[in-house]
């Protein structure tokens, strides 16, 4: 019984047929399209950089957030090796790696706030006050939220592999979700270079 | 033309349809994940759409009849154009063509669903959320100095009348919410669309065996990804204007207006194509079938295709070449411009010689594509007009743009519909449709078509600018604007005759069987509808039109390729 | 013209092709059933047709060019006389730098002599949301933006009345805000000059309900508005109203300037010019015949 549209004049296939999984294009597409998003936030901080009316400058109120960073970089290389683990089959070890990337992240989120908070009530500087301030907070902020959401998924695997729900099969999707949070990393990377080291 | 059994495509154990409780069927049609389902309620919602968005265009008309007419408020004018703008590209077009991506893209490449199915449905869902929320404002919202309801800050909604302190109340919130749950819509399809053509062809269908719209299908789809963004980016921009105190474009604390322009323009032109490329695909799939040929430079096609989905990323401030720029930035995006139209005319050259030493069939589906042939060329050459820095400071923002655009949109983009519709219609029915009404509404709107927006060119030639609810007389628009405003009564009735056919056939039209058009590409191997699965079992192809292979055992494709 | 001419041959040759494919390539019934000649394609051709495409691009590229450096980057001539435009929702408001006149909605321009170009320079801006400046017989347009100046420069040779109208939507009355520009001969611009500069006619004996209308007028809200030179009217958020009854039109061009007109525009403007942003002011009869003789005064 012959498929639909075979011709038997084709050589049989020599290789087998194999694509691409899922979930990793689909989240390729997820990333250009949210780094279509920040290049759009970037390009307006880049060009209302030195342009705002009045108010705290970058450079009177910026510090190298060095910490957070080291913090937020190195929860990259946990959540490699927790998928690493957990293609090995050693859940335990996923579970752990996975739980020093939730702890680095939240880190991160925690230098951050309080870094606004010096920010809003030691310097004065809002959302409102003038061109940087508009700029950096929608950038670093819509960072953040990638960071927070990007948290929530890590924080549900977490979960579900402390009562031994995630096995070796659902590597491909835990290093789906790895790659979410590489891009949220190197998103990082450049919100660092351009509002911390460019633009003061 | 012969028809061929494909024995293998078609499960000869299915049963017709029994007749099921109405409660049970609508609950089957919500909650489903089935990419023919999704793809035919975002058709569905693209109509309804298209019937109210052709409705504000026939009360602008008979506003701008005559000079100082009285017969809507300035403000409901203002509103009109925002609605129809809005509606028509994100409810209208970009729905229907999601939604026959969404059908014909698995059925192509030989898969049984979309790569997310729950995803599917969730972006249908928002996307008619937002619709609904769009027209919700005319109920819930009080707008421009407290003038009415809906928006009527334009579809592309300059800054900075898009303040809150020139636009005060909701109706600028409305658009932009509507618009950013449409967007986020659309990148779920896109992203779908993407996935399931990526992973889920079937065994042998090589990237260079996939029909040609699948191939702008998946350009498309790339294109949404860095097309909406900016889009969603800058409306949540506005919205921290608006509502967080945030200065992006607030003229007054040193921001700027014609940053919005430019975050606008780098989603606006863009999304033109992402527009324009599905109705390329359609004109590929039809165009061979009723000339007996295959389509002419298949990898040339492709790579056209692909070319325009990259250069269009780089012409957006041709719609602000009256901004002052200065010289150095017009002179780069009038290169720009004109070089998209090479690979533009390079799909038309590959049209007519697709169509050269075949042997053409005038049906239906055929007539539009022939009258998208003839209209994106003239639609082109316009844009070529305009894409002129020095033309656009006279043309610009006058009629004769507004005639350029909707040459496009309709005389194009529609006309492509129009095909595909009645092309797929009996895949998707199973019958045919009505070749006699088909004739008429092809006639009907042809007519209408060029007596509205062949003239309209020429009030802008003659200084009238677009958004104006009225216009003083001795101007010399009065008789041109009466001639635009008749033409609309010939497209409502061919589009009437459309509305008819498509209801009147479902239930009268000739039976069609698996492959009434004798063509080639795999939704004709498996039955008219096909089954929720789609294929008994999964093909495997040879070439780029297995069908055809099947019917031609001693000439297949796969010998030439 | 070149790129007008080079799309019509466009269209004519590849329209033409097309209808004569469809007609000579037609399926006639008596034709046999088989399939004709699939050709897949043909590098030749198909090389030729990107070839000549990218030549053509190049041409009016290149004429497109010399065109966009020939208007926008030559350097101001300095026989040009400045104007600055600023652009409001829903009026124009003209002031003439070295001349020291300020009016709004007409705009007057010395003819320029080809021999002796005095062409106008017009720096604009927008005090509101963005307009643009459009007389096609004189220009092309050019944005008016808050927070940017741009400029352009017009340069008629033949005396008349220009029409024009805002082209960048603006809101609820963007239609009405139209364009008169007055291109005179350079005596009767000098004569108009010369009148504009005069602070605001004072006398009134004779005409006692005028003169009644300058002190209604002097004490109401008007004066955070408008301007009348001379007096303690010194608002800018409307129009110069100093020698308002020299002008042909009132609210922009779209009323005839008549006291009827005047008189109904300043009970209620948005009987008029529904969205115009001058409120009614609600006088009551006697004070605004008052005024209204009063304004029909100001040449």
């Amino acid at each position: 019984m012959r498929d639909a549209a075979t011709i038997p004049i084709a050589s049989p296939q020599e290789t087998p047929w194999k694509l691409p999984y899922r979930g990793t294009v689909g989240m390729a597409c997820l990333i250009v399209a949210e780094s279509a998003i920040f290049v759009i936030f970037v390009v307006a901080y880049i060009f209302y950089m030195g342009k705002s009316l009045t108010g705290p400058t970058p450079m009177q109120v910026l510090e190298l957030p060095i910490f957070g960073t080291i913090c937020l970089l190195s929860s990259s290389i946990t959540v490699h090796f927790a998928v690493a683990a957990l293609r090995k089959g050693k859940l335990r070890g996923c579970t752990g790696w996975t739980a020093g990337t939730v702890l680095l992240g939240s880190i991160f989120l925690i230098t951050t706030g309080r870094e606004w908070y010096h920010l809003i009530y030691d310097e004065g500087l809002t959302i409102q006050t003038n061109l940087f301030g508009t700029t950096y907070y929608s950038l670093v902020g819509l960072h953040a939220t990638h960071v927070v959401v990007g948290l929530i998924m890590l924080s549900l695997v977490l979960g579900f592999s402390l009562f031994g729900l995630v096995k070796e099969e659902h590597s491909e999707k835990l290093e789906t979700l790895s790659l979410y949070w590489h891009f949220v990393d190197a998103v990082w990377v450049v919100v660092f270079t351009v509002v911390y080291v460019l633009g003061r | 033309m012969s028809t061929t059994h494909v024995v293998d495509g078609i499960d000869e154990t299915l049963t017709p349809q029994q007749s099921r409780p109405p409660l049970s069927v609508v609950y089957e049609w919500l909650t489903t994940v089935d990419h023919k389902k999704i793809g035919l309620m975002y058709i569905g919602l693209a109509l309804i759409f298209l019937v109210v968005g052709g409705v504000e265009a026939v009360l602008m008309r008979i506003q701008l009849a005559i000079p100082n007419n009285h017969f809507v408020s300035p403000q409901a004018f203002n509103q009109l154009f925002t609605m129809h703008g809005t509606t028509m590209i994100f409810f209208v077009a970009m729905p229907v063509l999601f939604g026959w991506g969404n059908y014909l893209v698995p059925l192509m490449i030989g898969a049984r669903d979309m790569a997310f199915p729950r995803l599917n449905a969730f972006s249908f869902w928002v996307s008619a959320f937002a619709g609904v929320l769009l027209y919700f404002s005319y109920v819930g919202a009080s707008g421009l100095y407290a003038a009415g309801s809906a928006p009527d800050v334009g579809w592309f909604a300059y800054a900075p009348l898009t303040a809150k302190v020139f636009s005060p109340g909701h109706s600028t919130d409305y658009w932009t919410l509507a618009v950013f749950l449409s967007g986020i819509g659309s990148i779920g399809t896109a992203l779908n669309i993407v996935t399931t053509i990526i992973c889920m062809r079937c065994k042998g269908m090589k990237m260079s065996r996939m029909p040609l719209l699948v191939w702008l299908y998946l350009v498309m789809s790339g294109l949404v990804f860095v097309t909406i963004s900016p889009l969603t980016a800058a409306q949540i921009m506005l919205t921290m204007d608006r509502y967080l105190g945030a200065h992006f474009f607030d003229t007054q604390a040193g921001g700027s207006a014609v940053l919005w322009m430019h975050f606008f323009w780098i989603f606006g032109h863009p999304e033109v194509y992402v527009l324009i490329l599905p109705s390329f695909a359609f004109i590929n799939e039809i165009v061979p079938v009723f000339s007996r040929k295959a389509i002419f430079g298949y990898p040339a096609m492709v790579a056209a295709s692909v070319g325009i989905g990259f250069i269009s990323l780089s012409v957006w401030a041709h719609h602000m070449f009256t901004v002052g720029m200065g010289a150095a930035a017009n002179t780069f995006f009038v290169f720009a411009t004109m070089v998209i139209s090479v690979p533009t005319g390079i799909k038309i050259f590959n049209w007519l010689a697709t169509i050269w030493g075949g042997k053409v069939i005038f049906a239906t589906p055929m007539l539009f594509c022939i009258g998208f042939l003839f209209q994106f060329l003239i639609a082109g050459l316009t844009g070529i007009m305009l894409g002129s820095a020095p033309f656009d400071w006279q043309l610009g923002n006058s009629y004769f743009v507004v005639a350029h655009f909707h040459y496009v949109i309709v005389g194009g983009i529609l006309f492509a519909l129009f095909a595909a519709f009645y092309y797929w219609y009996p895949k998707v029915t199973g019958r045919m449709m009505s070749e006699t009404l088909g004739k008429w509404h092809f006639w009907l709107f042809v007519i209408g078509f060029h007596l509205t927006f062949d003239f309209m060119h020429i009030p802008g030639l003659l200084g009238m600018p677009r958004r104006i609810y009225t216009y003083e007389a001795g101007r010399g628009w009065e008789g041109w604007n009466m001639i635009v405003g008749i033409g609309t009564i010939f497209q409502t009735a061919g589009l009437l005759c459309f509305v008819f056919n498509l209801v009147w056939s479902y239930f009268k039209g000739k039976e069609a069987g698996h492959d009434p058009w004798d063509a080639w590409t795999l939704e004709w191997s498996t039955t008219s509808p096909p089954p929720d699965y789609n294929f008994a079992s999964l093909p495997a192809v040879n070439s780029r039109r297995p069908l055809w292979d099947l019917k031609h055992p001693e000439d297949p494709d796969s010998d030439y390729e | 013209m070149l790129v007008l001419g080079v799309t019509l041959v466009i269209f004519l040759v590849v329209a033409g092709l097309l209808l004569y494919a469809l007609i000579r390539y037609r399926n006639r019934p008596e034709d046999s059933d088989r399939e004709p000649a699939q050709i897949y394609g043909s590098n030749q051709i198909e090389l030729s047709w990107t070839v000549i495409p990218i030549l053509i691009v190049v041409m009016l590229f290149l004429s497109t060019t010399r065109v966009i450096l020939g208007t926008q980057a030559i350097p101001k001539p300095d026989s040009a006389m400045n104007v600055t435009v600023i652009g409001h929702q829903f009026w124009w408001e003209y002031r003439y730098p070295q001349l020291g006149v300020v009016t709004a909605n007409e705009l007057h321009i010395p003819v320029s002599d080809p021999a002796h170009p005095t062409p106008t320079y017009l720096t604009m801006s927008s005090a509101d949301v963005s307009h643009s400046f459009w007389v096609p017989r004189l220009a092309g347009k050019t944005d008016v933006i808050p927070n940017k100046i741009n400029t352009m420069w017009i340069d008629p040779q033949q005396s008349g009345l220009y029409l024009g109208q805002c082209a960048q939507y603006c809101g609820t009355q963007h239609a009405k805000m139209l364009l008169r520009v007055y291109a005179q001969t350079p005596a009767d611009f000098a004569a108009w000059v010369n009148q504009q500069r005069h602070p605001a006619v004072q006398d009134f004996s004779g005409n006692p309900i005028a003169a009644e209308g300058q002190m209604v007028f002097l004490h109401n809200a008007c004066i955070n508005c408008h301007t009348v030179a001379g007096t303690t009217a010194t608002g800018i958020f409307g129009p110069d109203l100093t020698h308002l009854a020299s002008r042909d039109t009132i609210a922009s061009g779209a009323i005839q300037n008549t006291p009827e007109n005047l008189k109904q525009w300043i009970d209620d403007p948005n009987s008029m010019k529904p969205g115009s942003l001058m409120p009614a002011m609600h006088l009551n009869q006697r004070d605004l015949n008052a005024i209204t003789a009063y304004l029909s005064q100001l040449r």
